[in-house]
């Protein structure tokens, strides 16, 4: 069946890869077997193909033995492919003329019997000889990359990863949805376990994004669709508008005091509604850009029409712009980091603790911006009437975490802000605190050292989860009082504490629009919806789309430390592909061979790339191989057989079938 | 719309009142239902402990009588019997060993079981098919003024319902709003009523009881109404035991929600077996 003019000579190599492969596998026996299958040459076995005495065998054998291909049995393609095409092409062969047969996943780690997984990689072997006869020789395209990067979030791992390439001469683009940048630290009062103060560790570094020459700061818009691939994204950004143009605005809050509005109506969203704001507002007296903004919800003009423009009136810089509508920026960018961040935990779901019911029950977002100087109450500790001094506190953990019922991941964060919480709650109101916790996490830098401060601070700490938070009064005592109940699994007994605040250490879960994101950068998530990293271990800021990349809570639970480790490394990885300049492409690009197609179009329609067009001069599609990601849809689709894909062509599957079945 | 009903042995013994008024309710509201041919007790009280397979079985047996008899879902009004029913179905989906023992069983007894049916309590009927807006049609005397304290008590909701929130239900407060009632807020409308133990342990089953009809009263309730015929039994027959033992008056009336929607449908007592009440007599001025 072969009508290839060539004598074909295969080598063919099979790994023990220790005992991984050879403790279930009868590795022996299947060289054997295959040095008696047609045009193989030489057959062996070796205990680490992927070494480099392995590879060097290969080498060694292409040249003297003449060989003209090459069968890999071993690990996945995902692991050693580059090593063996590399070692291959190295002595001088086409690096296509390789093929890898993967024994370990598919065989050996997933089958018991030795017998049956010998079988198996013999099968597997032998269709892979089979192909490797017809493997064409291919060249992989080089394309160059566009230097200039995209951040996605202005959170702190989008602000310290977009800098680490701003300082290394890069051109960037963050991109932030809200109208400044700084993400949650920008609320927090102090970090843990150092205590310093997050705005004094932060806000300077927001200036410097600002005033940074290489980094154009999109705030208030959002990526609306992303085209092209590695090296040389085409990437759409929706400016939201703020009525206010940016580059007039000098923050000067003339237009806030005008506004029609005497007083603040309407739930500040900085402080997480504990405070009012008007509809033109400026989110915190550090926000970047400091820009004025006009919430169209709110703002009169907007509602009804009749509003007497004020804001605008005051305006000296005549800034206030009501007529605004979004627009749309196309950015070219050759690497993209993805830095979206969170969002927390609805505590309304974990209804048994009452949150929305009793005033007295706060998140741990809303008491960061209690004891926060700059905060609604300047860091007074009060409750919700604004007045009252709470005596005694109880702080839950894991509210949303760790939980069958919720989210069953443990969030990793709020161990140690429930303990910074803590002391800053005694530190400004001087209450009894309690902590109810099931697990104490603290591992990091100096994080146990924390907790055995607040040990001997005198905070109450009870092991074990509360089961319920309500205003049930049994004695005159606790009347007017939150009950918290809880197990205490210390003394093995269910306690009733009455405190006068609650506060809920609301878990980390995936930011609302994470599915979308991920559909428009073509990544994936894992299970519970955070982006998914390409390795666990050693590829944990690279995805499986190349060029794009994530880091900080986008892709779990984070504290600052590791999003800003994080955010560093994914700078990295985005340097390494700018500075090569080039990206090599997979040559599995499909294509029409224009007579055989009969101009129906059905391929156009299933592309999910739209890299094919029809010519209607032609009456004849064509795909643009630049834009072909070799998924193989058209392919399949097409009535024809007009469509060929390279590294699948007709003639390779089917003889890898026929390998398979002939035996 | 109809119901396959797994009326249960309380409702035809000491809950009377709750089959008839419900069933009152419902034919107002034109909704049909048909009482499973054959059924059996659903297996709750002590069984459960003694064999829990064999348990299974004898409640799995009503669920394949269900099936056999239509394709419509299955209403079970009393909260133990819906806890029970949904726990076996839940066993037999997760369980392959105790699938295997049931299927065997009922095979047996020459009936066959696929596990289709779906269990859903009257509340949750009321709410996601007949909706609040019907009942607010069938509304004739509304309760305007009358404070009620919705009681759900420990199994309706938990572990295994989702027609509703499992620690803070408000299918019964909905209902009280669409009958033109207020609900009163009160954070023990899940607690346990104390069940058996009225019989069993009475010291402690009585204060349990006592501590839930005293909350409702200093939350100001003019009634109380409950969807179990165990909870109602507990909270209903023991008031001037426990005002004396406590030295506290908590007499008040305490009946099924659908009794209070008869009242306010404007239906005749006897078809919501008001007549059979021992607690005092809500008066609608």
């Amino acid at each position: 069946m072969s009508n290839q003019k060539e004598e074909i000579r295969i080598g063919y190599y099979v790994c023990h890869c220790g005992h991984n492969i050879a403790g279930v596998i009868d590795v022996k026996s299947v060289a054997e077997y295959c040095a008696k299958l047609p045009n193989v040459v030489v057959a062996r076995e070796y205990k680490y193909m992927c070494s480099d005495p392995g590879q060097e065998l290969i080498q060694k054998d292409i040249k003297e033995l003449n060989l003209n291909r090459v069968v890999v049995a071993s690990c996945s393609p995902l692991l050693h492919e580059s090593t063996f095409r590399g070692a291959t092409s190295k002595a001088g062969l086409n690096q296509f003329y390789m093929q890898m047969v993967n024994i370990r996943e598919n065989a050996s780690w997933v089958h018991e019997s030795k017998e049956e997984a010998t079988e198996k990689a013999k099968d597997l072997s032998r269709a892979a000889i089979h192909r490797v006869a017809f493997n064409k020789a291919l060249e992989k395209k080089k394309v160059p990359v566009n230097p200039t990067a995209l951040v996605v979030g202005g959170g702190i791992a989008g602000i310290a990863a977009a800098m680490s390439l701003a300082n290394a001469g890069k051109k960037v683009y963050l991109v932030e949805k809200d109208p400044t940048i700084g993400g949650y630290m920008a609320k927090f009062d102090k970090t843990f376990p150092t205590l310093d103060c997050a705005a004094c560790i932060l806000t300077p570094k927001m200036s410097s994004v600002l005033k940074h020459p290489n980094i154009t700061l999109l705030s208030y818009s959002e990526v609306s669709e992303v085209e092209g691939y590695v090296g040389n994204y085409k990437i759409k950004v929706t400016r939201k508008p703020r009525y206010v143009k940016e580059e007039l605005c000098v923050g000067c809050y003339d237009c806030i005091t005008a506004c029609t509005f005497k007083e603040g109506k309407f739930p500040d969203e900085f402080n997480f509604g504990l405070s009012k704001r008007k509809p033109v507002y400026i989110p915190f007296p550090q926000a970047t850009p400091l820009v004025a903004v006009i919430d169209e919800k709110t703002c009169i003009h907007f509602k009804t029409g009749k509003c007497p423009q004020t804001c605008a009136k005051a305006c000296e810089r005549n800034a206030i712009d009501f007529t605004q509508k979004p627009e749309v920026v196309e950015l070219n960018v050759g690497v993209v980091i993805l830095t979206t961040g969170f969002q927390p935990f609805d505590a309304k779901k974990a209804s048994n603790y009452g949150y929305g019911k009793y005033p007295n029950v706060f998140t741990s977002l809303e008491v960061e911006r209690l004891v926060n100087a700059s905060g609604p109450t300047e860091g007074h500790v009060v409750l919700r009437d604004g007045v009252t001094h709470p005596k005694s506190i109880g702080i839950i953990h894991c509210v949303g975490s760790r939980d069958e019922k919720t989210n069953k991941w443990c969030s990793r964060v709020c161990c140690m802000y429930s303990l910074k919480l803590a002391h800053l709650l005694k530190e400004h109101s001087g209450a009894e605190i309690y902590n109810f916790y099931i697990d104490m996490r603290t591992p990091g830098k100096g994080y146990e050292e924390f907790y055995d401060k607040l040990l001997n601070e005198g905070v109450q700490f009870i092991r074990g989860r509360v089961a319920e938070v309500n205003d049930w009064a049994t004695t005159p005592e606790e009347k007017g009082k939150l009950l918290i109940r809880a197990e205490d699994t210390m003394i093995g007994m269910v306690r009733r504490i009455p405190v006068d605040m609650v506060v809920l250490a609301v878990g980390l879960e995936p930011g609302k629009d994470a599915q979308e994101i991920r559909k428009m950068f073509n990544i994936s998530c894992s299970n519970e919806g955070f982006f998914l990293e390409r390795h666990p271990k050693l590829a944990p800021v690279d995805t499986f789309t190349e060029g794009v990349f994530i880091a900080g809570a986008c892709q779990g639970p984070k504290d600052i430390p590791d999003s800003v480790a994080q955010a560093g490394a994914a700078a990295a990885q985005a340097l390494a592909l700018i500075d090569t300049g080039h990206v090599e492409l997979e040559p599995n690009t499909a294509f029409i061979t224009e007579e055989r197609c009969c101009g129906c179009q059905v391929c156009v329609a299933m592309c999910p790339y739209t890299a094919i067009s029809f010519d209607p001069v032609k009456k004849a599609s064509s795909i643009n191989e630049a834009l072909c990601k070799g998924c193989g849809t058209c392919v399949a689709a097409c009535g024809s057989n007009a469509i060929t894909q390279n590294l699948f062509t007709d003639v390779e599957i089917m003889s890898e079938i026929d390998g398979i079945l002939i035996n | 719309m109809k119901y396959l009903y797994f009326p249960g042995c309380s409702l035809k013994s000491s809950g009377r009142s709750y089959e008839e008024s419900l069933l009152s309710v419902l034919k107002k509201m034109n909704v049909g239902v048909e009482e499973i041919d054959d059924w059996n007790c659903c297996g709750a009280t002590n069984y459960m402990a003694m064999n829990e397979r064999n348990a299974i079985g004898i409640t799995a047996r009503n669920l394949a009588l269900a099936e056999k008899q239509g394709k419509e879902d299955i209403m079970a009004p009393c909260a133990a019997c819906y806890m029970g029913l949904l726990k076996t179905q839940k066993y037999i989906e997760t369980e392959p060993k105790v699938k295997e023992t049931v299927l065997t069983n009922l095979k047996k007894s020459g009936l066959e079981f696929e596990n289709t049916s779906k269990v859903r309590h009257p509340l949750d009927i009321f709410i996601n098919d007949i909706s609040l807006d019907t009942i607010k049609d069938n509304v004739y005397a509304p309760l305007k003024g009358v404070k009620v304290a919705c009681y759900y008590g420990c199994q309706l909701t938990r572990p295994y319902a989702t027609f509703d929130d499992q620690r803070d239900p408000q299918s019964m407060e909905n209902i009280v709003k669409a009958l033109g009632g207020t609900p009163v807020e009160w954070p023990i409308k899940t607690r346990c009523c104390s069940g058996s133990m009225t019989s069993t342990v009475s010291e402690i089953g009585l204060r349990m009881s006592y501590l839930i009809l005293k909350e409702a009263k200093d939350r100001g309730a003019d009634v109380m109404i409950t969807a179990c015929p165990l909870c109602q039994f507990n909270l209903e027959c023991f008031q001037g035991k426990m005002s004396g033992k406590y030295g506290e008056n908590v007499k008040m009336p305490v009946m099924y929600f659908t009794q209070l929607m008869g009242m306010a449908f404007g239906l005749d007592k006897k078809e919501l077996g008001l007549h059979r009440m021992l607690s005092p007599e809500l008066s609608l001025s």
